[in-house]
């Protein structure tokens, strides 16, 4: 069959063809670049609309004559495989170019060029771009809620310690490998629980007592998905071997607590847990409203965790059961030795998807009263002083919650590749 | 004659409404080698799988080594670390490497020391001439070469029964018999076994006794030399004259 191009230009050498494709198509963009960077038309001598479609015309001609033919250089063969095989596909490319070029000079003046960062208060903002002294002003609240300043080495510390006995593991010696699993399913989080409890909220040591209503941004959300994430893993382990069970007690606990958990909307959860819980507990029992939301995230995240991890299960072939079994392990040992180890390598894409959400689930402690970074935002543009910066604001936290993300899902790419075995 | 290590009375077994296997009865007494053969579909690997309880059956009595297998054995754990087991498709344990996987069991189920479990785990592996592969992850070895680890990793927990289901139905042929030199120097050793399989050459070297099922039943057991050479049931006489 033909080439089914409808621009039918014959031509003897590939390289003509190449020089006059990339001509116009250097044309086109040119037209755009300069159109939208310095608003200067150049085929303004044309009708509006004729003008306007110009440069989507003659790319889309320059792109069809370059994959006429196959010219030996590897870089164009490569583009002409990769983003300009059909019409069709060459009308995709040409049009995400243009978008592209479009839409960068007002993101980069309004960001960048005419944005604002000198000053203290609103009056530095004189510019039509952004006002990140917003962001700088407030970043300490964004950073650590309504904790007050001086304390806020408090929270640094706690972190770094946190995450300093997080690495211990990897120091550990040959023969305490073995108790690896448990450092970090049970020794770790409650290491991780004193050391917040007694350095973040004080009130021994000599350490003034911060309630944690004042516990905000950023820091509440690390403390918060910390957490959710090492508390709900296990329990999902648990659920998910809980519903594959023998024993049909156990099965139908399991499926009823994960099609319940399933079934209701974290948001309802967190008002259950702040509102209607404390009514069914006697009056001299006091909970901890921060506590509470980490044990509902936690109950929430778990049922969810469950199901990636019984996909993990269901994944392996029975032989790998059956020869646990044959060589006498029992329940535990098959899972502990044969099972779980390949189940979970198997849903790690399952798991950090899982956990992914549940860092993006964590602004809606707000509906609670808790600030954490998305929290604080929604009363920083509040405030009569710094009205109408909600913008910057809320760029400042998609960028700050894509890097944690991107973290996590990268650390993830990892492990899967530490864990990569043939089968 | 010496008690028998394997005792089945009147065995049934139904996969819901259909039966598998229809009054069993068999005993194998320590160190003969029992060949079961039959064509596909007639139960025999249920039967096998029914010895170390990897299946329930519904009627009868299974007694392996003085115990008495039922939905009341505490210790069904124990009796299966004595009934090694070797599969039709290896089953190793892919996320192990080749000594892991022959010492996980011994250091977890029976307790031995690591130093102790890789020694005799070495030991195996030089038995079926894949030591020099110890350090490798399943995933790299051959078919044959997985096989014959197979073997060794059930060798490790000791047992006093070898059970094979159908162990070289899986292989290329030309691994077939590195496998079945494996099984037959094991044989030789005085082993007990119970090998589900198709290569009556196996058969006609090692085997004791052979038996032959049909649709669930026990057709004929007989002497290796007289199931061979004067097959008593027509069934029986129809599958050698095909298999042959």
């Amino acid at each position: 069959m033909k080439n089914i191009s409808f621009f039918q230009i014959q031509s003897k050498s590939p390289l003509t063809n190449m020089y006059m494709g990339s001509t116009l198509l250097s044309i086109a963009i040119f037209d755009v670049f300069v159109s939208s960077f310095l608003s200067v038309n150049i085929t303004s001598f044309l009708p509006q609309n004729i003008s306007t479609f110009l440069p989507l015309i003659i790319g889309f001609i320059g792109l069809g004559i370059l994959r006429m033919e196959y010219t030996g250089i590897r870089l164009l063969d490569k583009v002409n495989k990769n983003i300009n095989t059909n019409n069709f596909n060459a009308f995709l490319t040409l049009l995400i170019i243009f978008v592209v070029i479009k839409a960068t000079p007002p993101a980069l003046s309004w960001m960048i060029l005419d944005a604002n960062i000198s000053g203290d208060s609103k009056e530095a903002c004189t510019g039509t771009g952004a006002c990140w002294t917003y962001i700088k002003v407030w970043f300490r609240r964004f950073m650590y809620g309504m904790y007050p300043n001086e304390l806020h080495w408090r929270i640094n510390s706690a972190f770094i310690l946190v995450i300093a006995l997080g690495f211990v593991g990897y120091f550990f010696k040959e023969n305490l490998k073995k108790y690896l699993a448990l450092y970090y399913v049970v020794i770790y989080p409650i290491i991780a629980f004193l050391i917040i409890y007694y350095l973040i909220s004080g009130g021994s040591f000599g350490l003034v007592w911060v309630e944690t209503g004042a516990w905000g941004g950023l820091s509440l959300t690390f403390i918060v998905s910390f957490f959710c994430l090492i508390f709900c893993f296990p329990l999902g382990m648990v659920l998910a071997l809980g519903r594959r069970s023998n024993l049909p007690a156990v099965r139908y606990i399991s499926v009823g607590y994960i099609e319940f958990w399933r079934g209701v909307p974290l948001i309802t959860v967190l008002f259950m847990s702040s509102v209607m819980f404390p009514m069914f507990l006697p009056e001299d029992f006091f909970m901890d409203k921060l506590v509470r939301v980490i044990i509902a995230i936690t109950l929430f995240e778990a049922a969810y965790c469950a199901e990636v991890i019984r996909g993990g299960l269901q994944a392996l072939p029975r032989g790998q059961y059956d020869a646990a079994k044959s060589l006498g392990m029992g329940y535990w040992k098959m899972h502990i030795f044969v099972i779980l180890p390949q189940a979970l390598k198997l849903v790690i894409p399952g798991i950090a998807n899982t956990f992914l959400a549940l860092v993006k689930d964590t602004p809606l402690i707000f509906v609670v009263g808790l600030a954490e970074i998305a929290g604080m935002l929604a009363l920083a543009k509040t405030n009569p002083k710094w009205l109408g910066f909600a913008m910057e604001g809320y760029i400042f936290a998609a960028i700050i919650f894509w890097i944690i993300c991107y973290a996590m899902s990268k650390y993830s790419y990892n492990l899967e590749n530490k864990y990569k075995t043939e089968r | 004659m010496s008690d028998p290590i394997i005792k089945i009375e009147n065995m049934n077994k139904w996969f819901g409404d259909f039966q598998v296997l229809k009054n069993i009865d068999l005993s194998v007494e320590k160190n003969k080698k029992i060949v079961v053969c039959g064509p596909s579909g007639s139960g025999k690997s249920t039967l096998i799988r029914c010895i170390n309880r990897l299946e329930e059956h519904q009627e009868g009595t299974i007694i392996v080594d003085g115990t008495e297998l039922s939905e009341n054995t505490k210790n069904i754990e124990a009796i299966r670390a004595e009934v090694g087991m070797v599969f039709q498709q290896f089953n190793l344990f892919p996320h192990l490497s080749i000594l892991d996987n022959c010492t996980l069991a011994p250091i977890w189920v029976k307790k031995m020391p690591k130093a102790k479990a890789e020694e005799l785990a070495l030991e195996h592996l030089e038995r079926v001439q894949i030591s020099d592969q110890a350090q490798k992850f399943p995933g790299q070895l051959s078919g044959g070469q997985q096989q014959r680890c197979a073997i060794a990793r059930a060798l490790c927990m000791e047992p006093k029964i070898m059970l094979f289901d159908e162990p070289t139905s899986a292989l290329d042929p030309e691994m077939i018999k590195e496998v079945l030199d494996a099984m037959v120097n094991l044989a030789k050793a005085g082993m007990t076994m119970i090998v589900v399989t198709h290569e009556m050459g196996f058969a006609k070297e090692v085997a004791d006794e052979v038996i032959f099922m049909d649709e669930g039943m026990i057709v004929e057991r007989a002497e290796t030399k007289t199931f061979f050479a004067n097959p008593k049931s027509d069934r029986t006489k129809l599958f050698l004259s095909q298999i042959l």
